[in-house]
Formats: structure tokens, C-alpha cells, sequence
């Protein structure tokens, strides 16, 4: 059993009603620990996947696994945390509150959500704002909150739909380095969705290229620069090969670097 | 809190000294063009028949007040019941609120000589009747707008969670919905005052302050029925500010009203 997927999708497909397909024939295995990144241009069905693995929606075919089980049964277990490209924290409820509210859905007694809510704090760099309502934050700080909040029941798989992508490029770099540095203490999972090359190389361990109409994998990169990544990564040649790597597969195989694409960097 | 204090002065000057000018114009040009009183009594004579009459306003003022807050109470707490039902139960919701719409269009104000028919004249549950169902429309559609509008992604993150319907209601819709709810409590607080003065006017016992104002009126007391006219205002002032100010107190933390208020 040790050796059981994170994530194993087998054939999934997802038909809208409006006649359009999102994705056809999607098969990916995540195994544990590992940093997969979905990139793709808009509408490639990127979010879409990553909600049917989180059973946010069902799938038209196709069947998803998380930790050996199915995706509904995965949920119920409290299997996975998520993360939106907007915080949505819950206005009403302060720092220390909104991580805890899925505590309180597993009925933990309230010492060992303040315990827990208190690690979370220290892990995201947050300590002293536990009373702050979300309007005191800023985006940046309020992201970290969403963090805290899905790390805060440890589960094992993260789900990150663009969760940088409202910010700008410096606390995107920046908290890019706190993902790792929690990804590493944390010991989670993740599937990551986003539209920056640099960021997915910087970050995963796989960068999975989708290509649109349908939404399809067109390619998987592995990326084999070394852990810990640091600032120097971003300066490596290595670093640089790679995303002109991905860039190339995102534009179809072999094929030039176009400047539309290379835009993409916010 | 020295600041604060100098920036409340700054809020609150410029409002009164436009009442306090108001009030100045007003007695002047009664003064000045001569107003007859049954047309406009001065503001001093109104001042001093409120003082005078002070104990039979005062009396009048609380019976009709309780009116409005049995009326406004029960609409509310009712509308706020269905809006929960409708919220919970969608197609009930769909089947429903365009009638609930259309009788929110409906001056229902018209109702209140049938009211008086069914509760009896000097039955104050007749008045209260009256209220709310003035009060009972508008707080169900901005309640079940509150509880219905609510970020899609919130609601995943709770499904995410494996959180119930039941626990997704209590942690996330009706919270959501307060400031929504608030603006309905701040219309209804208007209304039911409205609905129990009106409802008097239709016939009451003499105790009440519509009765009071109506019949002041028909006996040319005129600074009688302004002074009626001017206590069931404040009535409906202090009300609305209660509402506003158990407002402040809960949704503090709304986005919305800081935007508002750091403007």
C-alpha cells in the first residue's frame, strides 16, 4: 500500500450541456509527494479537472482515485484541502476562525483546534493576526490564511486552482517559496493549476501540458532541478531550458517560441 | 480618539446645522407671511404643545409604538422563517417569490379597514396585523436574496469539507445574509410604524397616537396633530437607529460598509 497513487485518473472526459467538451481522455497518475502543475492556455479544461478531482464535479466518463479511493468517498474523508485564486475567506469569522472551520466540521475539541490553528499561523508567517478580520489583510496575506485553512486538517492532497494569480509578481515569487517550504514540512500532495510557465517549472516536479478543444494532455514535463529551490533557481540555465521547454509544448511540439505565449508571463 | 471624536463633529455638523436651519427658516416664514395655523403652525407652538400634552403624547406614542414592534417582531421573524425555507428548498422558492414579489408592489396599506374588520378596532392585534405583513415582504426578499447570493466557491469549500446542508446554513448562508437582512429590518422598521399609524387612522381607541393626530386634526388642534405628527417621527427615527445600530454591532465585519465608509 505504500506505494499507492495520490491521484489516478483513468479516462476522464467532461461533456457540458451546451454540446462543448472540457476534457477528453484524460489519464494522469500523481504519486505521492509529488508537485504536478497543470498548465495550459485558457478554456484547455485545466480548473475543470482539477474540480473532478477534488468531486466538486462529476466527471461524463471516466474514473478518478484519490488515495485508492473514489473521488466522492475521498471528499467524505476529508482527503484534500482546496485552494481558489481568490482567497474566499469567510468575512464573518477572524484569521484564527476561518482556519479553523473545517476543524470544527471534524468536531475537534476546541484545544486541539487552537493547537492547530496556532501551528498553522507559525507555518504561513501569520502569528499575531489571529483576531484580524479578512478586510484587515491584504491579498497576499489573505491567501496565506486559504493555505492555513486547507493545510490546517492535513490532508493529504492540496488542490490549488491559480492560488497566485490575483497577486502581484513579487509576493507570487515570494509565496511561491512559502509553498515549497510548507510543501516540504507538510509532507502533502500537490496538483497545481496555473497559467505561468516560470511559476509551474519553479514549483513541481511535473508540469502537465494541456492543449484546448478538447481539453487533452498534450505533453508532461519532468522537471529535474534540484530541491530546495531558491531565488538562484530562477537564474539557473537549467531553470531557463526548462521553461522555454514548456513554452515550445504548450505551442505544439517542436515549434517556436511564440510571443503571444511568452506574454503569458504576468 | 481625539481624532475620532474631531472627524464624528465633522460627520455629524453639517446635518445639523441643516436641521437647525430648517427649523429656523420655518419659523420665519410662518412669522413673516403670516401662515395662517391651520395651514403651518410655528415650530414654537408645536415645541410648546408637545411639552404641554406631554403625558397623553407620551402614553399615545408608547401604545402605538408597541404596535409597530408586535407587528414589525412577528413580520419578520416570520418572513425570516419562509426565506429559510425557500433557501433550503429551491423549487418552493421558484414556485413561490414571484408572488411574494408581486405583493410587495401591492399597497398593502389598503388592507387595514379589513384588518380592523377581522381583529376588532380596538383589538392593538388588529394594527400589529397590519405591520406585518407590511414588514414581512421586504424582509423575505433581502433575506432569501442573502441566502441565496452567496460566493459559488464558498459553498464548494464547505462541500470540500464534506460539511452538510444543515452545517453550510448555520456556518456560511445565514451569516452571509445579515447585511441583507439588515436592509430589510431598516425598511420594515419604517413600515411598521407606518402600518400602525395608518392602521389608527382607519379607527382606535382614543389612547392611540393616529386616533390622537385624527382627531386633533378634525377639531382644528392643529398644534396638537403636529405634535402627534412630531413624536410618531422620532418614534420612527429611534427605531430605524436601533435597527442601524444592532447593524453595526453584527456585520462589523463587511466588506461592503468599510468601502462605504472610507469614502
Amino acid at each position: 500500500m505504500t506505494d499507492r497513487l495520490a491521484v489516478s485518473i483513468k479516462g476522464v472526459s467532461k461533456h457540458f450541456k451546451a454540446g462543448v467538451t472540457a476534457l477528453s481522455g484524460i489519464d494522469l497518475d500523481v504519486r505521492p509527494r509529488e508537485f504536478v502543475s497543470l498548465i495550459g492556455p485558457s478554456g484547455c479544461g485545466k480548473s475543470t479537472l482539477l474540480r473532478i478531482i477534488g468531486d466538486l464535479i462529476n466527471p461524463s466518463e471516466g474514473v478518478v482515485e484519490v488515495n485508492g479511493k473514489p473521488a466522492p468517498q475521498a471528499r467524505r474523508d476529508h482527503d484534500y484541502g482546496i485552494v481558489f485564486q481568490e482567497a474566499v475567506l469567510y468575512d464573518w469569522r477572524t484569521v484564527a476562525k476561518n482556519i479553523a472551520l473545517p476543524l470544527e466540521l471534524l468536531r475537534w475539541s476546541r484545544e486541539r483546534r487552537t493547537r492547530c490553528v496556532n501551528e498553522m499561523l507559525r507555518l504561513v508567517d501569520l502569528e499575531g493576526f489571529e483576531d484580524h478580520h479578512p478586510w484587515q489583510l491584504s491579498g497576499g496575506m489573505q491567501q496565506r490564511v486559504a493555505i492555513a485553512r486547507a493545510l490546517s486538517f492535513d490532508p493529504a492532497l492540496l488542490l490549488m486552482d491559480e492560488p497566485f494569480g490575483a497577486l502581484d509578481e513579487m509576493t507570487r515569487e515570494r509565496l511561491n517559496m512559502e509553498l515549497l517550504r510548507i510543501w516540504e514540512a507538510s509532507g502533502s500532495t500537490i496538483v497545481f493549476v496555473t497559467h505561468s510557465i516560470p511559476e509551474a517549472v519553479f514549483l513541481s516536479t511535473r508540469v502537465v501540458v494541456m492543449s484546448p478543444r478538447p481539453g487533452q494532455i498534450a505533453d508532461i514535463v519532468e522537471i529535474d532541478l534540484p530541491y530546495p529551490r531558491t531565488a538562484d533557481t530562477r537564474e539557473e540555465p537549467r531553470f531557463f531550458e526548462l521553461v522555454t521547454g514548456v513554452r515550445e509544448r504548450l505551442a505544439g511540439r517542436g515549434a517556436q517560441v511564440e510571443p503571444e505565449l511568452a506574454e503569458d508571463v504576468p | 480618539m481625539t481624532v475620532a471624536l474631531r472627524q464624528r463633529a465633522v460627520d455629524w455638523g453639517p446635518p445639523l446645522a441643516v436641521f437647525a436651519l430648517g427649523i429656523l427658516a420655518w419659523q420665519f416664514l410662518v412669522v413673516a407671511f403670516d401662515v395662517q395655523e391651520f395651514l403651518l403652525p410655528k415650530p414654537t407652538e408645536i415645541a410648546q404643545t408637545l411639552w404641554d400634552e406631554r403625558s397623553s403624547l407620551w402614553h399615545a406614542g408608547i401604545y402605538t409604538f408597541k404596535e409597530a414592534l408586535g407587528g414589525f417582531a412577528l413580520g419578520s421573524s416570520m418572513a425570516i422563517l419562509v426565506a429559510l425555507v425557500f433557501a433550503a428548498f429551491r423549487s418552493l422558492g421558484t414556485a413561490f417569490m414571484p408572488f411574494a414579489v408581486a405583493a410587495n408592489a401591492v399597497p398593502i396599506i389598503a388592507f387595514a379597514p379589513i384588518m380592523n374588520n377581522w381583529f376588532g378596532l380596538l383589538n392593538p392585534f388588529s394594527k400589529m396585523a397590519i405591520a406585518a405583513v407590511l414588514c414581512f415582504f421586504p424582509v423575505l426578499i433581502t433575506m432569501l436574496r442573502g441566502l441565496t447570493s452567496v460566493d459559488p466557491r464558498a459553498i464548494e469549500l464547505m462541500r470540500s469539507y464534506a460539511a452538510g446542508q444543515g452545517s453550510t446554513f448555520r456556518r456560511v448562508r445565514i451569516p452571509a445574509s445579515l447585511p441583507h437582512l439588515f436592509a430589510g429590518l431598516k425598511i420594515a422598521s419604517v413600515l411598521s410604524m407606518i402600518g400602525a399609524i395608518v392602521g389608527e387612522y382607519f379607527g382606535g381607541p382614543t389612547t392611540a397616537l393616529g386616533v390622537t393626530i385624527l382627531n386633533a386634526s378634525a377639531y382644528t388642534n392643529f398644534s396638537l396633530a403636529w405634535a402627534g405628527i412630531v413624536l410618531a417621527s422620532a418614534f420612527g427615527i429611534l427605531f430605524y437607529g436601533a435597527v442601524a445600530l444592532a447593524e453595526r454591532l453584527t456585520t462589523s465585519w463587511d466588506p461592503s460598509r468599510r468601502a462605504f465608509h472610507a469614502e
